[in-house]
């Protein structure tokens, strides 16, 4: 059943000027599960939430490396996000091979919306179903991009898509001014913190996120699982002990421990969970026992 | 028909297709030299048709882009069609419009890829190539060859140049010349040059490219003299010779 005579193909307008294909294109990033990107002058961050499909199945990856400078985070179809970071690989290796120096981050990022545009003015074709957080170091410093199926992209210094990505949005608006100077550890720090705002009372583990970096002197690469879990178990200690200190974190530190319970009482409500309870922190990896 | 038909022994006929076998006309030596500020480039301006000096006012050295210069030696129309694809590829880059912009480096490297692609089709730009430049205060100084090897280094010459030039430099350059001392040194190569290479001629231009971008200088002569006892009668104790 079409929703109206207008959407059944890409390139037909509606009477309002919008193509409602290219829309829904962009609502399929939305569903995918969140990824974030942030950088400071020297690096930048890539974080995205693992989400498995089933119990009995492993999850996607959703971080491809690119190129020593050059990562990318996903949401939405994977698939799509696969075929378009091979593009990027292939772009950077050409490149690469004909000047014998790193792709631009900036022009990959165009080559790649205007490969997306193509899609959204082609009977034959659909547009991609995926948002690209496309993060970069190249001569003229660290870049953090997002590419979206509409063949738009927009430059930013901190960004998140994919579900609930409004929390971490929220968080990193409230922070983005301090990240310019951050350091590289501050940032992780940073990217951990707004991806577990993401999270819908689950706690925050190094088997359910990625996080790459890539700065000066550092290629791009996607941290392993024992040193992101040892990331998380530091910093949860440094937002236990001092919530009084670090004022933005007062918020969100006690409210994000209340998630856990109350997140997991009242379902899919967690974001409410803010605020509520501040002292009622949850011991961790045990089961809250009112499912 | 019989044209078409391949001949026993052959890949392909060779009637159908036509490549460069010899150049025509030629340029000589390039000879090139980081200085303190940015890089030094000497050619003359001699066009050999064969061994005749045929043209005598051939611009062998030209800018390309902010941060490049470009030098050649071998025949001339393939350094301009070269220059065609240069000029293609800085346009083409421009158009970007976002800031970034090809180096020294990368324009070597591109040449280099172009030559050797060239001779892999067994259609060689006929040519050797100098390639220096300055960018974000590197210097970059490099060659590459008609059949597209290439290297770095921080004097460089082409042809004759490579025999009667190099020598000099490899004895008397420093990285600390100044513009006059790299001119000077230069200047002593090409009269060197001038004496001993007969496609040479006494005509030429002095390049400099720095951070602030190219100069190239207007034509003029080198002082001669041909007075020396060795010249007067050379064959003289070369027994066999004419």
């Amino acid at each position: 059943m079409f929703r109206n005579q207008y959407d059944t193909d890409v390139t037909t307008w509606s009477p309002a000027g919008r193509l409602f294909q290219v829309e829904y294109a962009m609502e399929a990033v939305k569903q995918g599960s969140a990824a974030i990107g942030l950088r400071s002058k020297t690096h930048v961050v890539l974080a995205c939430v693992n989400k498995a499909n089933s119990e009995l199945s492993s999850h996607q990856k959703k971080i491809f490396k690119v190129d020593d400078h050059i990562g990318v985070a996903i949401a939405g179809l994977t698939a799509d996000g696969r075929v378009l970071s091979r593009y990027m690989r292939s772009e950077c290796i050409n490149y690469n091979y004909t000047y014998e120096s790193p792709l631009p981050v900036g022009r990959l990022v165009v080559q790649l919306a205007d490969k997306a545009q193509v899609c959204t003015q082609r009977s034959w074709k659909r547009p991609y179903g995926v948002g690209l957080l496309v993060g970069g170091l190249d001569e003229s410093g660290a870049h953090l991009y997002y590419n979206c199926p509409s063949g738009n992209y927009f430059e930013y210094q901190a960004f998140a898509i994919g579900s609930r990505s409004q929390a971490a949005k929220t968080y990193l608006e409230r922070r983005f001014e301090n990240f310019t100077n951050s350091s590289r550890e501050d940032l992780i720090k940073d990217a951990l913190i707004a991806t577990r705002e993401t999270l819908q009372g689950e706690k925050l583990r190094s088997s359910i996120c990625t996080i790459a970096v890539v700065g000066v002197e550092e290629p791009f690469h996607i941290l392993d699982q024992d040193t992101v879990q040892k990331l998380i178990d530091a910093f949860e200690i440094v937002g236990q002990d001092e919530p009084s200190v670090a004022e933005p974190d007062v918020a969100t530190e006690p409210g994000a421990a209340a998630e856990e319970g109350a997140g997991a009482g009242a379902g899919a409500g967690a974001g409410a969970g803010d605020g509520a309870g501040q002292g009622a922190v949850a011991e961790p990896d045990v089961a809250p026992m009112d499912i | 028909m019989e044209s078409n038909q391949a001949k026993p022994g052959l890949l392909c006929n060779p009637d159908a297709s036509q490549r460069t076998l010899y150049p025509y006309v030629t340029g000589t030596s390039v000879v090139a030299l980081k200085y303190k500020d940015g890089i030094l480039m000497a050619a003359d301006m001699g066009g050999s048709y064969g061994s005749t000096l045929r043209y005598k006012s051939v611009e062998r050295m030209k800018p390309i882009g902010k941060h490049s210069l470009l030098g050649a030696s071998g025949e001339i129309s393939d350094f301009q069609e070269l220059l065609r694809y240069l000029d293609e590829l800085i346009l083409y880059d421009n158009m970007w419009d976002d800031g970034n912009s090809l180096g020294p480096k990368e324009v070597h490297n591109y040449l280099t890829r172009v030559m050797y692609n060239r001779r892999n089709k067994f259609n060689p730009l006929w040519n050797s190539l100098v390639l220096g430049g300055v960018k974000k205060g590197q210097k970059y100084l490099g060659m590459v060859s008609m059949i597209g090897v290439n290297f770095e280094d921080n004097h460089v010459a082409t042809g004759f140049g490579n025999h009667l030039a190099r020598p000099i430099l490899r004895d008397e350059w420093h990285e600390n010349l100044t513009f006059e001392e790299g001119v000077k040194l230069l200047e002593k190569c090409m009269r060197v040059l001038l004496y001993r290479d007969r496609s040479a001629v006494n005509k030429l231009q002095i390049s400099k490219i720095t951070e602030e971008g190219v100069t190239i200088s207007q034509p003029y002569s080198l002082k001669t003299f041909w007075g020396f006892s060795a010249f007067e009668n050379p064959t003289l104790g070369a027994e066999g010779s004419w």
